[in-house]
């Protein structure tokens, strides 16, 4: 292994490890009925949502090359898909797929 | 030690129909050929999605790799990236902690504190005695760990067969699947609320400042859904 890329691997990983840490600590004195754990619970699904819709709408990488209708279509119907299912994930995720190639090769 | 009936009730959730496999194992592909790309061998591969393991956050250190940025200028971009693991941990491990379990237990464990095992978790750990929570949740984490390794293999090998039109696929996989485990989780109205707010205030936030779109949004999306939750259920 080149030294660089170890020390790059070992930096990404100390920095991402560190916030999991602290998260210990911290809950260390929180109790889980609690106003602050229930903050806490707000904001990982807030910033976990804030994530994925941007994914969605502002993608990096090869998803950038797809227009953007086509994966607003592609989300939705999965999530048709998956209230359908009876809130199964394995076919909406395959379906999402399918539909992207689908459209994709049409536009 | 580590209760193995728990363990292994917790490492079978990737047989169960909510199973993370398929969209972890698809978005870890496509990072094992993003990795033999940058130039990492397989071992280093590995290494980085052993030691990492937080999707966004190996994307931002390959970016980072890329524009030929300083170890600093990598350090602090992951961590802005992965700060989000902050609160999903607090959110978490209360849920977990119990007295009669070690400590290097929790500090351990805390490194498989990702979207798909943390979610897992959180749909599941009701239906777990609370003292064994622990337990069930380094049996989820190391399921879902050793399907991030397999991913990368896979993609690193595999990189030489796969055309974009493949990549593409494999990276609409990846939000489609957290999109309905984040939907299928809005149970309260502060969640509902989170996720809603989040989902419109992020990429708005994107269009101000997009290294800290997801911090601000996150921030003020959850706390706007934490009151106005304490408000209705009083």
């Amino acid at each position: 292994m080149s030294s660089s890329i170890v020390l790059v691997i070992l930096v990404t990983s100390f920095a991402t490890y560190l916030s999991r840490f602290l998260g210990v600590v911290s809950s260390e004195k929180i109790k889980e009925n609690s106003k602050w754990f229930r903050w806490f619970n707000c904001l990982a699904y807030s910033t976990l949502a804030a994530l994925i819709a941007r994914t969605i709408i502002f993608p990096a990488g090869v998803l950038s090359g797809t227009e953007y209708s086509i994966r607003f279509i592609v989300v939705f119907a999965s999530l048709l898909i998956f209230y359908l299912s009876k809130k199964n994930l394995v076919y909406p995720t395959v379906f999402s797929v399918m539909l992207l190639f689908v459209l994709s090769s049409f536009y | 030690m580590i209760n193995s009936k728990y363990f292994f009730q917790g490492f079978g959730c990737i047989k169960k129909v909510d199973s993370p496999a398929i969209a972890l194992g698809c978005c870890m592909i496509a990072i094992g050929v993003l990795l033999k790309n940058l130039g990492f061998n397989l071992q280093e591969s590995v290494f980085s999605t052993f030691l990492t393991y937080a999707l966004p956050g190996s994307l931002v250190m390959a970016e980072s790799m890329i524009v030929g940025a300083s170890l600093l200028n990598i350090f602090l971009a992951v961590w802005l990236v992965n700060v989000r693991l902050y609160p999903m941990t607090v959110a978490l491990m209360p849920l977990l902690m119990h007295k009669n379990q070690p400590r290097w237990k929790y500090y351990l464990s805390c490194h498989f504190v990702a979207v798909s095992a943390w979610l897992i978790m959180k749909n599941n750990y009701q239906s777990v005695d609370k003292e064994k929570r622990i337990d069930y949740w380094i049996g989820v984490g190391t399921a879902t760990i050793s399907i991030a390794i397999i991913g990368t293999i896979i993609g690193f090998l595999s990189s030489d067969y796969l055309n974009e039109d493949m990549m593409i696929g494999l990276a609409i996989v990846n939000p489609v699947y957290f999109t309905c485990m984040m939907v299928g989780a809005m149970k309260t109205i502060q969640i509902t609320l989170s996720v809603v707010l989040g989902a419109i205030l992020g990429p708005l936030f994107f269009l101000l400042s997009p290294e800290w779109s997801i911090l601000f949004g996150g921030f003020v999306a959850g706390t706007i859904a934490f009151y106005v939750g304490e408000l209705n259920v009083k």
